[in-house]
Order: structure tokens, then sequence, then C-alpha cells
């Protein structure tokens, strides 16, 4: 019996053996399928008392928008929470399965999670896959150690940083991070410097748009502000909404009917069960 | 155009045209952004001093914003060498201007519209001058601040930035100019605008000139530095709780 020539590879990781085929195929015309892509702004920064992540909430199929109102701040465990951008369903599987293995890890160990853990094990998976998983990450939380931000890059490379950014609008909020970053801020100010920096990016970039997602991660606490702030909000020309013209008159209640009803009675016998 | 003949086998010979080796395919030696923006008395344009080639900062020295006659400021980000062929040109625009002699000299608006023609032509030719032009002035009393790309592109506005500005330095300016900025003002905001060039453009140095144009004239102000801030707690030892990180 022949040998299968593709083989599952059984440790994991990427398996390069279709990439030969779908270069052939490219080369003959066809057009591979394009992904949902969360063309976004993330942002993330340390203040007084431990982290705050900033998201916008507009996910892109190519010039279409897809989600108006899309959540790119995952859970990952209740003191850590991680922002994600590029392919939305890389984001949204790869926190998913490490939000899991992190609260197994919980239940083993008896602890709290810690963000460097979640950490490696995203590192670990981005890496192996060589950036095909296309997943830029924010990753931020408050554990036994302080508080912690980092970035994650599809390829697997990680830094620690007092202020973060990703995704298409990340120069726009780099810009008014780098311009108005303090140390020691308080809550207020950390907030209004993200949302700051989110809505610089939802107004200059295509790619981001819609509502500021927030999240305030203290210790022992986290506050999940959905849709903080929504500066695109749909206008109508009447305050009512949508408002209909004058009152409607009945004029006639009458039926008639267009056709004469008849009655058929079975005929037959009844099926058999 | 010139050609020269070169003989092979057959007998024939080949006039190799030079027009590939006179096109501008790619620039060589680029200057980095420039941003400008309208205040109270005038423009105000600032750039910094650098000229890179490839990925190597070879001249720190280089001006990369003019006066043009009286009325009017030009900067150019992009191939330094067809900035300065933008300046002859202009340099015998204002030559034959002079010649009439009859008190007309060219503002910034006829300056704009001439660049954006010699942009569009060149480009059409498939032969682009490589850059990025912002023209600044005044003349009667009127600010005048416009943009033309290598492709032609060409609008006025407030405030404009070129190259990694675009993405940087135009946010800050939507969400923080304001008509009637005083000149201190003025240059608070554009040194904003350059200090986060500075720290996020590869290509950026920290020298850098702010060159004002009013009703009286141009004044360009000599080179300094931007301070700049490293002390963040969490640089001094980043990855303490994070080994493998960066």
């Amino acid at each position: 019996m022949s040998q299968s020539t593709v083989d599952v590879s059984a440790k994991g990781g990427f398996s390069f053996d279709l990439c030969k085929r779908n270069e052939m195929l490219t080369q003959k015309g066809l057009k591979a399928p394009s992904f949902l892509k969360t063309g976004t702004t993330i942002v993330g920064l340390i203040f007084k008392d431990g982290v705050i992540l900033g998201a916008d909430t507009r996910a892109t199929e190519g010039p279409i928008v897809a989600d108006k109102n899309c959540e790119k701040i995952h859970y990952m465990a209740p003191n850590i929470y991680c922002c994600g951008a590029g392919t939305a369903a890389d984001t949204e599987a790869v926190t998913d399965m490490v939000s899991s293995q992190l609260r197994l890890h919980r239940y083993e160990t008896g602890r709290d999670s810690r963000v460097i853990t979640a950490l490696t094990l995203l590192k670990k998976h981005l890496f192996s896959y060589q950036g095909h998983v296309s997943a830029a990450l924010v990753l931020g939380g408050v554990d036994i150690t302080g508080p912690h931000l980092h970035t994650i890059d599809p390829n697997g490379l990680t830094e620690t940083l007092p202020f973060a950014t990703m995704g298409s609008g990340s120069l726009a909020a780099m810009s008014v991070f780098e311009a108005k970053y303090k140390e020691g801020l308080t809550r207020d100010e950390g907030i209004k410097l993200v949302a700051e920096a989110i809505c610089s990016g939802i107004f200059n970039d295509l790619g981001s748009g819609s509502n500021v997602d927030i999240c305030v991660i203290t210790k022992g606490n986290k506050e999940y502000l959905r849709n903080y702030m929504e500066p695109n909000p749909r206008t109508y020309v009447s305050s009512k909404g949508y408002s209909f013209t004058k009152k409607t008159e009945v004029l006639l209640t009458k039926i008639t009917p267009l056709l004469e009803r008849v009655e058929i009675t079975e005929v037959g016998e009844a099926m058999e069960e | 155009m010139t050609t020269f003949t070169v003989p092979i086998d057959n007998g024939d010979s080949v006039k190799i045209a030079e027009e590939e080796s006179q096109r501008t395919l790619y620039p060589y030696v680029t200057g980095t952004s420039i941003v400008a923006i309208k205040y109270k008395d005038g423009v105000l344009m600032a750039s910094d001093m650098g000229g890179s080639y490839g990925s190597t900062l070879r001249y720190k020295n280089i001006e990369r914003v003019k006066a043009i006659g009286k009325h009017s400021l030009l900067g150019a980000s992009g191939e330094i060498s067809d900035f300065q062929e933008i300046l002859r040109y202009l340099d015998e625009l204002t030559l034959n201007d002079n010649m009439w002699d009859d008190g007309n000299s060219l503002g910034p608006k006829e300056i704009h519209n001439y660049l954006t023609r010699v942009m569009y032509n060149r480009r059409n030719k498939f032969n682009p001058l490589w850059n990025t032009l912002v023209l600044g002035g005044v003349k009667n009393g009127k600010s005048y601040l416009g943009m033309v790309s290598m492709i032609g592109v060409s609008f006025e506005d407030d405030h404009v930035a070129t190259g990694f500005g675009n993405h940087l330095a135009r946010p800050i300016l939507r969400d923080e100019w304001h008509a009637d900025l005083s000149f201190e003002d003025g240059v608070k905001l554009l040194e904003k605008c350059m200090r986060v060039l500075l720290y996020r453009d590869r290509s950026a140095i920290n020298k850098l000139q702010i060159a004002k144009i009013t009703e009286e004239g141009v004044t360009v102000s000599q080179p300094y530095s931007l301070k700049t801030f490293w002390e963040f707690s969490s640089f001094h030892n980043p990855t303490a709780g994070a080994e493998g990180s960066w």
C-alpha cells in the first residue's frame, strides 16, 4: 500500500505540506479567499494603579465594514484582558484557546493567573505558526507581581512597554501617546488619554471606526466599559427617529371576497400509519 | 537627450538611447517629513536637516525649506536632487519676472499652480520629480498653504504634512490646530509634531529648522534640537518580570 504523502504533523505547528499546491494554484489564477480583518486601533497603557486597554469596534472585510460594533477586548482571566488586531478569526481563536489553558492552569495551581503565563502561551503558539496566524495582540493585566502590559506580534515577538498601540491605526494612536503620556497617571486621566488615542485612530484611519471600548484593570478589580464613547452615532433628521406622515384615515371597512369559498371533503381512505 | 551608437556583429549600429538612465526610477538621497501650519500672521514650516541615502544618514546639513521670491516658502521631502532642480526652475521664473521689472512679483498661489503643472506633466511622461512639495506664503495680507505630490495631486489646507508626517503629525494637527494661533503656540504645536516624528520615524534626526513667513518677509531659524524624554521607569529594566520579551 502506498504511503500517504500528506501527513498531519503530530507535534503541532505549521504544516507546510500544501504550500506547493497553493503556489501552483495561485499561479494558475485562483484567488485565495480574503480574511475578515479587524483593521484596527488597539492601545494599552500603564497608569498609577494598573492597566487600561482600549479598542475601536470596526471589523472590515476589504473595503466593506462587516461589523460596526464588534468586541476586540477579549477576556483571558479575571485579571487579564487582551486586545486583538489582524484576522478576526485568528485573534478570537487564539485568545479563547489561551484563556481556557489559563483556566485549567488556575485549577491545577490554585493561584491567580499571571500575565507572563498568558504571554508565554500566546508567544509560543504564534511563533510555531511562523506568522501565518495573523494575530497582533496587546495583552494587559494586574497580577500578584504588579501591573503588566505587553504587545505580541504575529511572528511571536513580544515587547514589554509602558504604553503600546497596534493595528492599522497604531501610528495615529501612538502620536497621541508620544505627545501626551506621563508616568503616574490617575484613572480618569488614563481613561481620557486612551479614549483620545482610540478616537485619533477612529477619525484618522480608514480601517478603524465606530465606538470606543475601554477596560480598566486594577489590583483585585476590573471594569469592562463596553462602548465607553460613541462618537459616531446614527443621526436622524427628526429627533423622534423615523416619523410617519399625518394620521392615516380609515375610509372603508368592507371585506370583498375575490373567490367563492369552496369546502373540499377528503375522498378515499386514510393513510396507514 | 544625447544618444550614442554601438556597433554590433551584423554591421548595423544600434542607437541606444539614454532614456532609461535619464528617468527617475527610484529616489536616492531623500529628505523626510515636512510639517506646516497657518497661524495668525502667516505660515510656519518645520523640517529636519537630514538627507538619507537609503538606510544611511548621509547628510546632516540639508536645508529643505527655501524662500522663493518675497512672498513664498517652499519645503520639500523626497529626492534632494529633484528639489534642487525645482529651485532652479523657480529661479528662472523669478529672474524672468525681475527682467520685466514691472513691480509684479509671483505670489504663493501662482507658484503653487506652476509647481502643480510641472509635477503633473513630469508624471505623465513617466519621469517624475520625486518630491512632495509644501508651498506656503503671504501676499496682500492673505496667507496661503498648499501641497503638491510627485504625481501631481495638489490641494490647499490650513495644515499639511508630508511623508511620515501624514500618519503621525496629521492626527495631532487635526485635533489641536485652530485659527489665529499665536507665534509661540504655533511653534509649540510644530515642535510637538516634530518630537513625535523624531521618536517614531527612523529617518528623522534631532536637528530642525522652523521657517516663518509673514507679510514682512521670510525668516528661517537657526538649526536647533528638541528635548526628548527617556526616563520612564519601565525603560530602566523593561523585562524584569518577563524574560524572553523585548
